[in-house]
């Protein structure tokens, strides 16, 4: 019942996370949004008796994934930016 | 008439396809049709333990059973790990150094220094008893690559030889497929084991696959830090 209990309020935080994750527009946070997604599910893999796809998750999805967004987004921008938004400012700029 | 003949050509495949489905009842497993047959999970559950004498099951499918898929699944890195490095190869000479926005402070290097021989142990434990424990060649692999990370983000002078690197995948893949190919000495077939499987439990158990997985962690720790080392030397258009 407790595992039960466990598991719901596990996988409510995994969904606002992604949602968090899709509604952010500072790029950093959403990659980290994702990143605390993935934990969430090695958590649960681990819950649900499967060791061996928590521990692939917990290193790929936590370190590596988000560490090489994270940057990615170094080297490129950090906010996201309309289309449209986006070629107003570069128009006005010139 | 070439439509004709591509028609032509699927209906006869269709209608050979559809015949063999139409051979399984609907709903029916195809193995269990008689009680004398087993379905193959108790197949492999027994001869996990009984002929292998490996006591992690999932490591006995990924490396005996389906060996050839995990050989497929390495390929596949290799290849996206070369598409990766072939992209960014043009810019990395005109580069040099790497950018490093601030360096880290004393607390992250000495604490990095600490943690990095942990972490590569942890990672070689992971895969030497990946027939004994959860884990196994993969996840042992990406746990030494995030110690390198460690150290890469840590030091900005830290630098990882490319040509070691390479020796150790190639090396690492040969060794899987030259196991690999052993199989057949004994009339047997491809990843057939041909060394004594030991006591159960045991470090020394289960034939080739303490081998091929050593082998696998190896190849996906070169791999994923030469992908780390070659996207932070990446130095991209700075904005602000």
């Amino acid at each position: 019942m407790i595992a039960l209990i466990l598991i719901l309020v596990l996988l409510v935080l995994m969904i606002a996370a992604s949602v968090y994750a899709v509604r952010q527009k500072d790029l950093l946070y959403a990659v980290i949004a994702t990143g605390i997604i993935s934990l969430i599910l090695s958590i649960l893999f681990y819950l649900l008796q499967a060791p061996d796809v928590a521990l692939t998750e917990a290193a790929i999805g936590v370190a590596l994934t988000t560490i090489i967004f994270v940057i990615t987004i170094r080297n490129t921008e950090r906010m996201e930016v309309e289309n449209d938004k986006k070629n107003n400012t570069k128009s006005a700029a010139k | 008439m070439k439509k004709i003949l591509v028609l032509l050509l699927l209906a006869v495949v269709g209608f050979y396809l559809a015949g063999t489905f139409f051979d399984i009842g609907f709903g029916n497993s195809h193995f269990v049709k008689n009680d004398a047959i087993k379905p193959v999970k108790d197949i492999y559950l027994q001869q996990t333990v009984q002929e292998l004498k490996v006591s992690n099951a999932v490591t006995s499918i990924v490396v005996n059973f389906r060996g050839f898929d995990t050989l497929g699944e390495v390929t596949v890195l290799f290849l996206s790990v070369t598409a990766l490095g072939s992209i960014l190869y043009k810019k990395r000479h005109h580069v040099g150094e790497r950018s490093v926005l601030f360096s880290a402070s004393s607390i992250v290097t000495s604490g990095s220094k600490l943690l990095f021989p942990a972490i590569v142990l942890l990672g070689a434990y992971v895969f030497i008893h990946g027939h004994l424990s959860p884990g196994g060649g993969f996840q042992g692999g990406v746990i030494i690559a995030t110690g390198f990370l460690l150290m890469l983000l840590a030091y900005e002078n830290y630098s990882v030889s490319h040509n070691g690197l390479s020796i150790v995948e190639s090396l690492a893949g040969i060794t899987f497929v030259g196991v690999g190919l052993l199989g057949f000495m004994n009339g047997g077939t491809f990843l057939q084991n041909f060394l004594p499987t030991g006591e159960l439990n045991n470090l020394f158990s289960g034939g080739i696959i303490p081998i091929i997985y050593i082998a696998v962690g190896f190849k996906v720790a070169a791999e994923l830090t030469g992908v780390i080392y070659t996207v932070l030397n990446e130095k991209g258009e700075q904005n602000g």
